[in-house]
C-alpha cells in the first residue's frame, strides 16, 4: 500500500508550484532504504514535505529579486549578507534548509551497504585520537544543540577535521558561521528529523545514524 | 529551591484529538520532565540556588537559562488547557483583547500567524505590560516575556516536539485546534 501511495503523492508534489531555480533533488533511494534506523514515514514527510517547502519558500522570496534569482544555492550562502535586508533573513533560513537537506540526503546510505575508508579512518584518528572518540565528538555536539539546528564534520584549508553545531538552518557556507571549510559529514537534529521514530530520545537517533552514514560520500569530500 | 512537575488539572488523554494523548505523556513526562531535573542539577553551587523561577530566567544565560526557561514556559503551558475549554474570554481579558486587535477572531489570526513565524524551535506569546497592554511576543528557544519586563499571559509552544506525533509538519492546524481546549479562566486569572 506504501510503495503504491508515495509514488503517486510524489508525482502531485511535483505538479504544485516549483517555478523557480531551484528544485527539490532527487532522493538516492527509496524512501524504506533507511529503515529501521530512519523509518519511511519520516523519510517521506522530510523530503516531501519540509525539503520541498523551503525549496518553494526560496523560489516564492527570489521572485522579486531577479538579481538573486539565478544564483546558484551556494552563492546565496556565502554572499547571505550582500543580499538586500528585506529577504535576508527569509533567504538564510530557506537556501540554508534547501542546501543542508540536500547534502544530508547524499550524506545517508543504505545500512551495510558502504564502509568507512582505510583514508577516512586515518584521518579521524589524526584529529580525534579515535574513531570513537570522533563519534563522542560528534554526539556530544548533537546533544548540545539547545533547540533545532545541525551537525557537521569539517575540514580546513590544511585538512585538519573538527566538529561545529548550528543553530536552525545555519551553516558553514554563511560567513559568519565559518570560513573555508568543506563539509565532511552532515547530521539534522531538528525534532522533525527523529521525532515518529524515537520521540524525545535524540541520543538514541544519533548512535542509529552511525548505521546509515554514506562512508563512501565521506571518503569522496574528505581531502 | 526544588523545582517541580505541576499536577495536571486533566488526564494525559484528556486533550485528544486536539493533542493527542501520547504527545502529553511525552511532552510533559518527558521533556518537562528533563528541564525541570536538569534545572535542579545546575543550580546548586550557584547564586540561583535560592532563587525563584522567574528571577532565574531573568538573570540567568546558557544551559541555566534553557532549562529555567522551558520550567516557566511548560508551567504557564499546561496550565493552560482544559478539556472543556475553549470559547472565547470573557471580563477584562476580552476587553484588553478588543482594544488591542479589534476581535477575538483577529487576535486569533494574528497570534497563530505569528506562531507560524518562528522559524525553529520556540514560543508564541500573549503578554502584557505594566499598564495592562498586550502584545504578541516571539521568542526563540526557551525565551519567555518576563525577560522583557513583560507578563506572560498565555503560550503556544512550537517546538516540533509539542505537536509532530499529532499534526507532523502541519504547524498551523496544530495551532488553530489548541483554541478548543484553552482554559480562558486560567488564563484571565493571570491578567
Ligand atoms: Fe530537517
Ligand atoms: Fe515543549
Amino acid at each position: 500500500m506504501k510503495r503504491l501511495i508515495f509514488p503517486l503523492l510524489l508525482m502531485i508534489g511535483w505538479a504544485l508550484p516549483a517555478t523557480g531555480q531551484h528544485k527539490l533533488p532527487d532522493l538516492p533511494y527509496r524512501y524504506a532504504a533507511l529503515e529501521p534506523h530512519i523509518d519511511s514515514l519520516t523519510m517521506y514527510i522530510h523530503y516531501n514535505k519540509h525539503h520541498a517547502a523551503y525549496v518553494n519558500n526560496l523560489n516564492k522570496v527570489l521572485e522579486a529579486y531577479p538579481e538573486w534569482q539565478l544564483k546558484d544555492v551556494t552563492e546565496l550562502l556565502a554572499h547571505i549578507d550582500k543580499l538586500p535586508q528585506t529577504i535576508r533573513t527569509t533567504v538564510r533560513n530557506n537556501a540554508g534548509g534547501h542546501y543542508n537537506h540536500s547534502l544530508f540526503w547524499e550524506m545517508l546510505a543504505e545500512p551495510g551497504t558502504t564502509r568507512m575508508s582505510s583514508r577516512t579512518e586515518k584521518a579521524l584518528i589524526r584529529d580525534f585520537g579515535s574513531v570513537e572518540a570522533f563519534k563522542q565528538a560528534f554526539a556530544r555536539s548533537a546533544m548540545g544543540r539547545f533547540g533545532s539546528g545541525w551537525v557537521w564534520l569539517l575540514q580546513d584549508r590544511d585538512g585538519k577535521l573538527s566538529v561545529l553545531s548550528t543553530p536552525n538552518q545555519d551553516n558553514p557556507l554563511m560567513p559568519f558561521v565559518a570560513r573555508d571549510m568543506r563539509i565532511v559529514l552532515a547530521l539534522d537534529v531538528w525534532e522533525h528529523a527523529y521525532y515518529l521514530n524515537y520521540q524525545s530520545q535524540r541520543a538514541a537517533y544519533v548512535e542509529a545514524f552511525w548505521n546509515v552514514v554514506n562512508w563512501r560520500k565521506v571518503d569522496e569530500v574528505l581531502k | 529551591m526544588k523545582f517541580e512537575l505541576p499536577k495536571l488539572p486533566y488526564d494525559f488523554g484528556a486533550l485528544a484529538p486536539v493533542i493527542g494523548k501520547e504527545t502529553v505523556e511525552l511532552h510533559y513526562g518527558k521533556h518537562f520532565q528533563t528541564y525541570i531535573t536538569n534545572l535542579n542539577n545546575l543550580i546548586p553551587g550557584t547564586k540561583f540556588e535560592n532563587a525563584d523561577l522567574e528571577t532565574i530566567v531573568k538573570e540567568s544565560d546558557g544551559a541555566i537559562f534553557n532549562n529555567a526557561g522551558q520550567t516557566l514556559n511548560h508551567n504557564i503551558y499546561f496550565l493552560s488547557f482544559s478539556p472543556n475549554g475553549g470559547g472565547a474570554p470573557q471580563g477584562k481579558l476580552a476587553e484588553a483583547i478588543n482594544a488591542a486587535y479589534g476581535n477575538f477572531e483577529n487576535f486569533k489570526k494574528e497570534f497563530v500567524a505569528a506562531g507560524v513565524s518562528v522559524f525553529g524551535s520556540g514560543w508564541v506569546w500573549l503578554a502584557k505590560d505594566a499598564a495592562g497592554k498586550l502584545q504578541v511576543s516571539k521568542e526563540a528557544n526557551a525565551g519567555n516575556p518576563v525577560t522583557k519586563g513583560l507578563v506572560p499571559l498565555l503560550g503556544f509552544d512550537v517546538w516540533e516536539h509539542s505537536y509532530y506525533l499529532d499534526y507532523q509538519n502541519r504547524r498551523a492546524d496544530h495551532l488553530n485546534a489548541l483554541w478548543q481546549i484553552i482554559d480562558w479562566k486560567a488564563v484571565e486569572a493571570r491578567y
